[in-house]
């Protein structure tokens, strides 16, 4: 390791996690931070300050749940398995299975119906088991000698099942496309309705309030930083699937298109469904929103200029999926703030098109309220990264 | 999936046979029966929400009116279903008239009805299902 930079502002995890506990700690939101920064400069709201907190709620594709469901007499070493008609991978031991978000049920009619509503899927059994509401599981195996039973069928119930765990591989994707549809028709796409000849540019990122934008060399979030998932608590276990560092970056680090990703983890049992979502996409597919929050401990004046970065500096890029995303080919057509995003239109070929989000900017804002409020009221630590992302 | 609330009339010689049932078996659609009534002169009246792919619901409707069945659109709103909104913004994309619109800076997806056509697009459209059709009279008789 190369000399530590000589920084104004010297704070430890320990340090930050004694003002949580003394109740001196001070939280703002990452909303909140950018005036701060601006005007007291970083070196005074490093002194301040003790930790920003990020939030965003979006449809997140790669979220699913590991559940025990618990033996059962006789026993059963399950080989397929069905949550309320929604198959859950069952090839790991006797009662494991992992329900996973974009899986539809199985008389799904798909997209025989084009444009497909995907009504129900693995995202609303996971809502459904977080609602406390009762879910069907049917299992079929072909039986051995210490788990002779080929079939069960009962009745589960969130609060009674031995064990239940989010286990989201790839969430809080650092910066997203901006999707238009440069075809002659209307196309249903994961990044929503997308109306032909650029009429309308859909983004989804809550910009300013989203975690890894806030902390883009991902300096403070590693193996054991602890988060808010799901509206309980949960932990980044990893660095999430198609995790990106090397993506391209603005003068101030943040990158201009899909780059860092999480994976997470937390105990399905404390979550709520209102911040685990089941959703359909019409024809694309069902999937889960995952509410998400990283609070991000100012360690010095360096970390609190990342979380100061406004809508206007972040930026991504218009990309066509009407030809070129289906065909592979990555090719911009042109670069847009997040600020002209949230204004409702961009320009685009020297004409205003609107510009249509898919995250909830309002439920993203609440994550990182609710945060903050866990955080001062002294009910939530931070946690120290075994070791950080790779970057 | 396609699906309206319709009200149906029978003439006073087809209240007795199992037509709805039809609807089922050979047309492949569900029903939800709102309402019902043998009015004094012996004619029926149903209100009934019907719901199939949109080509099992024209056929089903046709069947209906080759038996002599009267069908009408029951008249129709959207409402919101406040609970189940995120304000996540999907449903601006596909709202024709800006009835679905986004008040800024705050980003929150404000729903006027007075704006709305009832065109149902944003139906379909929206994540969470928390845009609904319903009857605007719940008193039809
Ligand atoms: S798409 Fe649905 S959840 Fe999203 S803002 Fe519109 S009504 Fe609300
Ligand atoms: S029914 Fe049509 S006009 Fe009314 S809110 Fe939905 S999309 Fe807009």
């Amino acid at each position: 390791m190369s000399a530590m930079k000589n920084y104004k502002i010297n704070k430890t995890y320990q340090e930050i996690n004694e003002r949580i506990r003394s109740g001196e700690v001070v939280v703002v939101t990452a909303e909140e931070i950018i005036d701060i920064v601006r005007d007291e400069g970083p070196v005074e709201a490093a002194r301040r300050v003790d930790v920003v907190t990020t939030g965003t709620f979006a449809p997140m594709c790669s979220s699913g749940a590991f559940v025990n469901f618990g033996h059962s007499v006789p026993t059963i070493k399950t080989s397929k398995v069905w949550l309320n008609n929604v198959s859950a991978y069952a090839g790991v031991a006797a009662v494991d299975c992992y329900i996973g978000a974009t899986e539809p049920c199985e008389d799904d009619p798909l997209n025989k119906v084009y444009p497909g509503e995907f009504n129900y899927g693995g995202g609303h059994v996971i809502q459904d088991l977080v609602a406390g509401k009762k879910v069907h599981l049917k299992a079929i195996a072909y039986g051995t000698d210490c788990y002779p039973n080929r079939m069960i069928e009962k009745e589960i119930l969130l609060r009674k099942l031995p064990q239940a765990t989010l286990c989201n591989p790839r969430n809080g994707y650092q910066n997203y496309n901006c999707a238009i549809n440069l075809s002659k028709k209307t196309i249903y796409t994961y990044m929503g309705t997308l109306k032909p000849k650029a009429a309308n540019a859909n983004y989804c990122s809550s910009g300013q309030l989203s975690p890894l934008f806030n902390d883009p060399y991902y300096k403070t979030i590693g193996l054991g930083t602890r988060i808010f998932l799901g509206g309980s608590t949960g932990y980044v276990t990893w660095h999430g699937t198609q995790h990106n560092p090397l993506a391209k970056r603005t003068k101030k680090g943040v990158p201009v298109g899909p780059a860092g990703t999480l994976w997470v983890m937390g105990d399905l049992k404390k979550m709520s469904p209102k911040w685990l979502m089941g959703v359909s996409i019409q024809g694309y597919g069902c999937s889960l929103a995952v509410g998400l929050g990283i609070p991000i401990p100012v360690l010095n004046e360096e970390i609190v200029q990342y979380t100061a970065v406004s809508d206007e500096e972040l930026f991504t890029q218009i990309i066509d999926y009407g030809h070129d995303y289906p065909n592979g080919i990555s090719k911009s057509y042109g670069q847009v703030s997040y600020a002209d995003l949230k204004s409702g239109h961009i320009k685009f070929r020297g004409e205003e098109i609107p510009a249509v989000p898919l995250s909830s900017m309002v439920r993203a804002r609440e994550i990182a309220e609710m945060l903050k409020n866990w955080i001062s009221k002294g009910k939530f630590l931070i946690g120290e990264p075994q070791f950080t992302l790779p970057a | 999936m396609y699906s309206k609330i319709l009200i149906l009339r029978f003439p006073a010689t087809e209240v007795e046979k199992p037509i709805v049932c039809y609807l089922v078996k050979d047309y492949d659609l569900t029903f939800n029966i709102l309402n019902a009534a043998v009015l004094p002169r012996k004619e029926g009246v149903m209100v009934l929400e019907l719901t199939g792919t949109r080509k099992n619901f024209k056929d089903g409707v046709q069947y209906l009116k080759n038996q002599g069945v009267q069908v009408e659109n029951a008249s129709q709103e959207i409402k919101r279903i406040k609970k189940k909104c995120t304000h996540c913004g999907a449903c601006t994309a596909v709202c024709p008239t800006g009835a679905l619109c986004i008040q800024r800076p705050e980003m929150i997806v404000e729903f006027d009805q007075k704006k709305c056509s009832v065109c149902e697009l944003c139906v379909p459209a929206c994540p969470t299902r928390a845009m609904e059709t319903r009857p605007t009279n719940k008193a039809f008789f």
